[in-house]
């Protein structure tokens, strides 16, 4: 088919007739991007040596072309927050995620990343990194295997193809990037985009139990 | 020294023998109660221990050092006894001479405005210890040099330990809690929490008052110098590394002042992944917390199930059968081999010789993790041993051959091999002992005053390991040597490494008749218990050789209770790094990754 489209209006060389080929310009962008996203190094706890591993020779994540980790954001596609968020460590997290430059992917490897994990009711753990920056990817278990992780990436890999030069936000001039206000530690972690909230509660008794708020609520 | 006479030194690996007969602590006891008629036993039933009036545990603790022998302040724990309107600290004292058990030394001080003197002008090792009992328990060290929070940031409201004190997503005290079983309703905690997110702020508080600025922020507490030499076109500068950086083997931060290219001061800066072990532990239930003590030090995590079950068994009372003792000793041994392996592997990817050792050892490493996930379930968090005994037997076959003539073919072929190549490629490699010798020092004194443990403390030439010293399971029967070096520095905690995997074979190979003179033997005391609940309150003290270091469990608990009251762990990581600022002191800023590298941290332990 695309050979017929050629040879009606472009004069195509003999030699050159069976080494051309016609695809759309999303695919060949987009082919190139999944393969080499470059991970940051960035391991934040177990599911870290997990990852170490993945990337290690036996799962040999050289395969699909991620084995590239970059020390710095300003060199990296993806940010693989591998382990438990903490308080303390989120304002670190959000500022290395503005610092990416676009497009840039996040996944969420763990059940720490995605919603806190094992550790979700302690004072100083943050319930999933999802509620401070956007999550492209979540790979669930405590850590994941590497086949778990590489699943997600392949993942990852299907969310790029599906991705379109004409509409990804990042080429548009109305849809300028959006950094994430770094959170600040006050008495305990203010999230920058919660002032209004925080200001209408601070009236109120903040010593409560979740069971006596299911009794208001309910 | 020259070198030649330096690596000579590191190169005689000598036998030490330390078996005890009887133990120094009831003697100790003797003359100290003796000496301080104020010293009393614990009055409490089942507790350990002697209480130390506050305003003498620094004469007592002198006098336990310098006179009785107890020195190595192992740990210190705080604890809040609410019921009684009283706050504690607990002392465990060793002798690193006469081996044995602790001298335990308790301080009761009243529970508005607690003060006790601080020890770490005589025992820098309790500096961090000191400053995280204040951070989340709010008791404040006289005398200490520098009490600042540790784990959590300035500003943070209330002393979250104390039994008073609520966190965001609190539901009750104790686990199994009520929402969740049994027939509870499944709901999110945020979705009732006023923020969506697991934060609370005091009443009344305003974030007008809020001035956050980050780049000024991250050196609160700290001293940042930019001045110059008189004379000289210098200047003094504070460099940060971390927490996001390539070198520090997790979420570390160190703040470095630096003259040139030299170390004049670094200060560790933690808490990046602290995830409140200490505190979710004390809500779970007894055995809930073994998965948890996996995340400790998530490269060791049979040692820490063996550490915790320990410390829980003390309390039980609970028997363990001959063959549980020696799937645990398997599993403990193999996990050492498995975690030195990683650890040299990244010390020399931090000695600049990147990734090429560093896969060859996780690719050997691979081969343990498999055996764990074909017994245990998982690779990384194996959650296999229980109080009484281990949670499965063996696999009958592993790979398709049998499993022990699988661990006959790792154990006598392939670890040793492994072992070897590594010996050959890389222990007279120029540029490990170039980087290595005389690097990050650490004198068998310093070493024994900052608390170290473990290749840190052994590499000092201190011939301390609690296998021997205090041995638990079956390792007073077995043939081993300590591993000792001399020199106490990178390159022979290096060799103390190589040296142990050695040993933990020779371990292996004595246990392997065992494991298959008991084939089919009981591997857990009686039924498997699953709602346990301790016979008798007190305290108990669990611990283990890990390959970090010493790891202990202190847990008290209540008679007939299934919670533990207090759970804390001695987590050698964190204790370990007390001693990195001296070590670095006046190294280059390159030595400073080679060095937190030979202490081989694991951050899931130093911030739990």
């Amino acid at each position: 088919m695309a050979t017929e489209a050629l040879t009606s209006d472009v004069p195509v060389p003999d030699e050159l007739r069976s080494n051309v080929f016609v695809t759309s310009l999303d695919k060949v962008y987009n082919w190139g991007r999944r393969n080499s996203v470059w991970p940051m190094v960035f391991g934040l706890a177990c599911c870290a040596i997990e990852m170490i591993c993945t990337a290690a020779s036996r799962y040999d994540l050289a395969r699909f072309g991620m084995e590239v980790f970059r020390a710095t954001p300003r060199q990296s596609d993806l940010m693989i927050v591998s382990g438990t968020v903490t308080k303390k460590m989120v304002p670190t997290i959000v500022r290395l995620y503005n610092q990416m430059p676009e497009p840039r992917y996040v996944l969420s490897m763990g059940a720490c990343a995605s919603g806190g994990g094992p550790f979700k009711e302690g004072y100083h753990v943050v319930d999933g990194i999802d509620k401070f920056v956007p999550v492209d990817v979540y790979v669930p278990g405590c850590p994941p295997t590497p086949q778990a992780l590489i699943n997600g990436l392949i993942a990852l890999q299907e969310k790029i193809d599906q991705q379109s030069i004409l509409t990804a936000p990042w080429y548009r001039k109305d849809t300028p990037s959006e950094l994430v206000p770094i959170p600040a530690l006050g008495p305990d972690l203010v999230d920058l985009r919660q002032l209004d909230i925080i200001r209408r509660h601070a009236g109120t008794v903040q010593e409560h139990t979740i069971t006596e708020l299911a009794q208001k609520t309910d | 020294m020259s070198d030649e006479a330096l690596s000579e030194e590191a190169m005689q690996n000598e036998v030490v023998e330390v078996r005890v007969h009887t133990d120094p602590v009831e003697e100790a006891v003797e003359r100290l109660t003796e000496r301080f008629p104020e010293v009393v036993e614990d009055p409490r039933p089942d507790f350990g221990g002697y209480m130390v009036p506050a305003n003498q545990i620094r004469d007592v603790a002198a006098y336990v050092r310098d006179e009785l022998g107890f020195d190595y302040l192992s740990s210190v724990t705080g604890l809040d006894l609410i019921d009684e309107g009283k706050m504690e600290v607990v002392y465990h004292t060793y002798s690193i001479d006469k081996g044995g058990s602790a001298l335990v030394l308790k301080v009761h001080v009243d529970r508005e405005e607690p003060t006790v003197p601080s020890l770490t002008p005589m025992w820098p090792g309790a500096d961090f210890q000191e400053r995280e009992i204040w951070d989340l328990y709010g008791i404040n060290f006289e005398g200490h040099p520098d009490q600042r929070r540790i784990l959590l940031w300035d500003g943070f409201e209330g002393h979250p330990m104390r039994k008073d004190w609520h966190e965001p997503f609190y539901e009750e005290e104790h686990k199994p809690f009520g929402s969740r079983w049994p027939g509870g309703e499944v709901f999110r905690a945020e979705e009732r929490n006023p923020y969506g997110k697991n934060v609370q702020y005091p009443a009344g508080w305003q974030p007008e008052s809020l001035e956050f600025n980050p780049d000024t922020e991250v050196y609160a507490g700290m001293t940042v110098t930019r001045e110059a030499t008189p004379g000289l076109k210098t200047e003094k500068v504070t460099v940060n590394m971390g927490p996001q950086h390539p070198s520090t083997h997790g979420v570390f931060r160190m703040v470095v002042t630096l003259d040139g290219e030299t170390v004049l001061k670094l200060e560790p800066v933690m808490g990046y992944l602290h995830r409140n072990h200490e505190q979710i532990g004390e809500r779970n239930t007894f055995i809930q917390n073994i998965p948890f003590t996996d995340r400790l030090d998530y490269l060791s995590s049979m040692g820490n199930n063996h550490g915790y079950v320990l410390a829980v068994e003390q309390l039980l009372g609970s028997k363990v059968p001959e063959r549980a003792e020696w799937i645990r000793i398997l599993m403990v041994e193999l996990n050492r081999i498995s975690n030195h392996a990683w650890a040299l592997g990244f010390l020399l990817n931090d000695m600049g010789a990147f990734q090429t050792p560093a896969l060859y050892m996780i690719t050997e490493r691979e081969l343990i993790v498999d055996f764990f996930e074909a017994t245990a379930g998982s690779r990384m968090m194996c959650n296999y041993m229980r109080f009484g005994g281990v949670a499965y037997d063996l696999p009958t076959e592993f790979r398709g051959q049998p499993t022990m003539e699988f661990l006959d073919e790792l154990i006598y072929e392939q670890i040793p091999r492994f072992i070897e190549e590594m010996d050959v490629y890389l222990t007279n490699n120029e540029i490990v002992r170039a980087r290595g010798i005389g690097v990050g020092t650490l004198s068998a004194e310093e070493a024994i005053a900052y608390s170290t443990a473990g290749p840190v403390l052994r590499a000092s030439g201190v011939p301390y390991d609690v296998r021997r010293a205090e041995p638990y399971s079956y390792y007073d029967e077995l043939d081993f040597d300590i591993a000792v070096f001399y020199n106490g520095d990178v390159y022979d905690r290096y060799l103390v490494r190589i040296e142990e995997m050695r040993q933990s074979v020779r371990i292996l190979k004595q246990i392997l008749p065992h494991l298959r003179s008991t084939m089919g033997a009981p591997i857990v005391e009686g039924k498997p218990q699953y709602a346990i609940r301790v016979p008798r309150g007190g305290d108990a003290y669990g611990r283990v050789e890990n390959p970090k270091g010493e790891l202990g469990f202190y847990i008290t608990a209540k008679t007939r209770s299934s919670n533990p009251e207090r759970y804390h762990v001695r987590a050698p990581s964190f204790i370990n790094l007390t001693a990195l600022g001296k070590m670095c002191r006046g190294h280059k800023v390159a030595d400073i990754v080679t060095i937190l590298g030979s202490i081989d941290i694991v951050l899931g332990e130093v911030d739990r």
